[in-house]
């Protein structure tokens, strides 16, 4: 019934600019969480209410800043991630800041890619506590998104003291796996997941990473298992479906997708998703669905927004076929974030386009830290060889 | 700890948009001392802000928000200050709209400012919903004139200026200076009218014949007591129906400057009718200023800079009408002397030009389309 609501909902927003005033007071014009029935938006709401109740209580703060922050996470909306920072705001303004709510703001900077000011926060924390190991793990992911992988390493050291066994292991591998040493990785988080005391969100987190990078290596049976193990976790993710929809595009098995996705609209990231299995089945739903998308980004630009770098460099090479302004737009992106994807996107705009020059950084990075991924390398492969 | 330790580290790969941050589009149309306003806020952030799901059901209906309007024009309108130099421009929000954009539906809220006088500076602070979502965007949008401003309120910038006075007295002038020259070339019947009157003003009638005028200057002066005839006319009732004295209704207006045309095709195989070209010129004049008059009414004008726009209006009709003459008469003087010039351009030329205002004025007279001109 909702999921028929939320269809309906995205069509006439292609229509949008002309206002217009409903004829029956019964017709719905939106969904929002119904309270009752939802545990994490009752959670939120009494979070709230005791916040209002002693305002000065920033113990109640912090944790209604991380629900936020975590709802954000398995919704994929970007709304929560500014409502946590408002929560935070009366403690922010303060000459100095106490570092648990640096540290959140540091996690909501990270999400909005503002990756320089997010580790200056860190640093205030680490500073003040240097035991804080969601500084050092937040840290540590920040490096590994830009590429610098030996900071990145060093930043998850402190966590073998700090932290379970697991995490810091977790942490390990997850940038080992991107320099040279998938196999070993892959050991050290499979053994992860046998330790006691690995809870169920741990867990999502590992098998997250495992199966990505079983993909990335090739074994395709692996990665399967592993994002269904994820799946069956029964946490609703965002990333992870995302995740396992590239993994099953990849293996030409659009249907599936549409299946999985269909839903799942409102989300941009897994719309474009979405949209790419409709294009690789013909089906006429991927017409409308490239339309809502262009719309979407044409809105994230007019609010000045440079999150979604990534996607439309994507949207822009699969679903508009526009490989040139795909590839100022992969080059642009690749300027802030440097993961698996964003040199697949590269390497393929730069294909397409015809531009080996443009293609040349990526292919010193995927030798200079001796990246795994069998995607990557297919792809280095249809490079006219350089004369040299 | 656990739990946030993991959360984090998913955080960081995660595409982070999606879905989309909340932001309004706030749109300002500046007239005088006037403002028309269009702001559009997400229902959802509405509801999270003053609750609009009154029944607590999870679907926000049209009857929740239709209720809801007063609170949510106080609660929008309060976190909006809009001043005009030093004093507060107050806001009437009569009624709201609802539209889709790309996240959702949202409601339209229209409303109108009134400042004390013309606006010259304008000064707005937006508050709304940043105490409740950190990264809530305004997105600004004002247009004055032919003018359109885009900005972006956000936590770090809530204040804007615009300066919307002195320099647009100039932009004023020159728009409307450019109105009137695209509408009498793009107003054919002023054109064809014009032309009709002037086809004779190369020749002369002598022994019931049309002979050549003898030199340049003779035709000159023809030509120009024509054009001033038309421009004094013109002048006169578009002045006298721009300040409200004499009104006519454009029907007949149109369907009059329609039957001009046709008297002035009609008259050039007249030839006693040539004769007295000046006075009909004159007299015609008079109909084609009220149709002038309903153009320039239509731009809207400007309460404290009235008399600004219609001189600035008028001279630009004089402008575009001295650019057809200076093309027209070098051509007819050159070609006065031809058999082509006399029979074909004349008379056909007339005939033509008459023919054609006909079926204007048919159309006009009697509210017909009869083709897209």
């Amino acid at each position: 019934m909702i999921a028929t609501g939320w269809l309906a909902l995205s069509i006439p927003s292609l229509t949008s600019g002309e206002p217009f005033l409903p004829q029956q007071d019964a017709q719905v014009l939106e969904r929002v969480s119904v309270k009752a029935a939802n545990p994490v938006a009752r959670e939120i709401s009494a979070l709230r209410t005791s916040l209002v109740h002693d305002p000065q209580d920033i113990g109640v703060a912090v944790a209604l800043a991380t629900k936020l922050i975590e709802q954000s996470r398995s919704e994929g909306d970007p709304r929560f991630l500014g409502q946590a920072q408002a929560v935070l705001n009366p403690w922010l303004n303060h000459a100095t800041p106490p570092p648990s709510a640096l540290l959140l703001r540091a996690m909501i900077r990270q999400h909005a890619h503002e990756f320089d000011l997010a580790l200056a926060d860190l640093d205030v924390v680490l500073g003040l506590e240097p035991t804080n190991a969601q500084a050092w793990l937040t840290r540590a992911s920040i490096y590994q998104v830009q590429g610098q992988y030996e900071d990145a390493r060093r930043a998850c050291q402190p966590l073998l003291r700090l932290a379970g066994r697991h995490v810091a292991h977790t942490c390990l591998a997850d940038i080992a796996s991107l320099s040279g040493q998938a196999t070993m990785s892959r050991e050290m988080l499979t053994s992860s997941l046998e330790r006691p005391g690995v809870s169920a969100r741990e867990r999502l987190w590992i098998l997250t990473i495992l199966a990505e990078m079983t993909a990335r290596t090739g074994d395709v049976k692996a990665a399967e298992k592993h994002f269904l193990e994820a799946q069956g976790l029964g946490i609703k993710d965002h990333y992870l479906l995302g995740a396992y929809a590239d993994f099953l595009l990849d293996q030409g098995r659009a249907q599936e997708i549409v299946t999985l996705l269909q839903r799942e609209t409102r989300a941009d990231g897994l719309l474009l998703r979405l949209t790419l299995a409709e294009q690789a089945l013909h089906l006429s739903a991927s017409k409308d669905h490239t339309a809502e998308l262009a719309a979407r980004f044409a809105a994230a630009r007019e609010r000045g927004n440079r999150v979604h770098v990534r996607e439309e460099a994507r949207f822009t090479l699969a679903l508009l076929h526009d490989p040139q302004a795909a590839l100022t737009l992969a080059q642009a992106n690749w300027e802030i974030q440097k993961e698996p994807w964003d040199a697949r996107l590269l390497l393929e705009s730069a294909l397409t386009a015809g531009s080996r020059n443009a293609a040349r950084p990526v292919i010193d990075w995927l030798n200079t830290n001796r990246v795994e991924d069998r995607k990557l390398q297919q792809l280095v492969a249809q490079f006219p060889k350089e004369q040299s | 700890m656990r739990l946030i330790l993991a959360i984090a580290m998913l955080l960081l790969s995660a595409p982070a948009w999606a879905h989309k941050p909340s932001d309004s589009l706030l749109s300002l149309t500046v007239q005088h001392d006037r403002i028309e306003g269009r702001w559009d806020i997400a229902l959802r952030d509405l509801d999270d802000a003053i609750g609009l799901d009154a029944d607590g059901d999870g679907a926000i209906t049209w009857g929740e928000v239709r209720t809801a309007h007063e609170k949510i024009a106080a609660y929008a309108l309060s976190r909006l200050t809009v001043t005009s130099g030093e004093t507060g421009c107050p806001a009437q929000a009569p009624r709201h709209l609802i539209d889709h954009h790309t996240d959702g539906a949202y409601a339209v809220l229209l409303f109108t400012m009134i400042c004390p006088a013309t606006i010259d500076t304008l000064r707005t602070e937006y508050r709304l919903l940043f105490d409740l979502d950190a990264q809530h965007k305004g997105l600004l949008r004002l247009t004055h004139g032919q003018e359109t401003t885009s900005a972006i309120f956000s936590q770090e910038s809530p204040s804007q200026q615009f300066k919307i006075g002195d320099i647009s007295l100039w932009r004023q002038s020159r728009q409307y200076i450019r109105e009137g020259i695209w509408h009498i070339w793009l107003g054919y019947d002023h054109v064809l009218f014009l032309l009709a009157l002037l086809l004779p003003a190369v020749l002369r009638r002598v022994a019931g014949r049309w002979e050549p005028t003898p030199d340049f200057l003779s035709a000159f002066w023809e030509v120009l007591a024509i054009v001033t005839a038309f421009t004094i006319a013109h002048s006169i009732t578009l002045g006298l129906a721009t300040v409200g004295l004499i009104a006519l209704p454009s029907r007949l207006v149109e369907s009059a400057i329609a039957a001009s045309v046709v008297f002035a095709g009609i008259s050039n195989l007249h030839p006693t009718l040539v004769q007295r070209r000046r006075l009909v010129t004159f007299l015609f004049g008079l109909i084609h200023g009220f149709g002038f008059a309903s153009v320039l009414s239509d731009l809207g004008l400007p309460r404290g800079s009235l008399a600004l726009s219609l001189v600035s209006f008028n001279l630009g009709v004089e402008v575009g009408q001295l650019a057809i003459v200076a093309t027209f008469l070098p051509l007819a003087y050159g070609l006065r002397k031809s058999w082509t010039y006399q029979r074909l351009v004349l008379v056909s030329g007339s005939l033509g030009i008459a023919v054609l205002a006909c079926a204007w004025l048919i159309e006009r007279a009697l509210d017909l389309k009869l083709f897209p001109l």
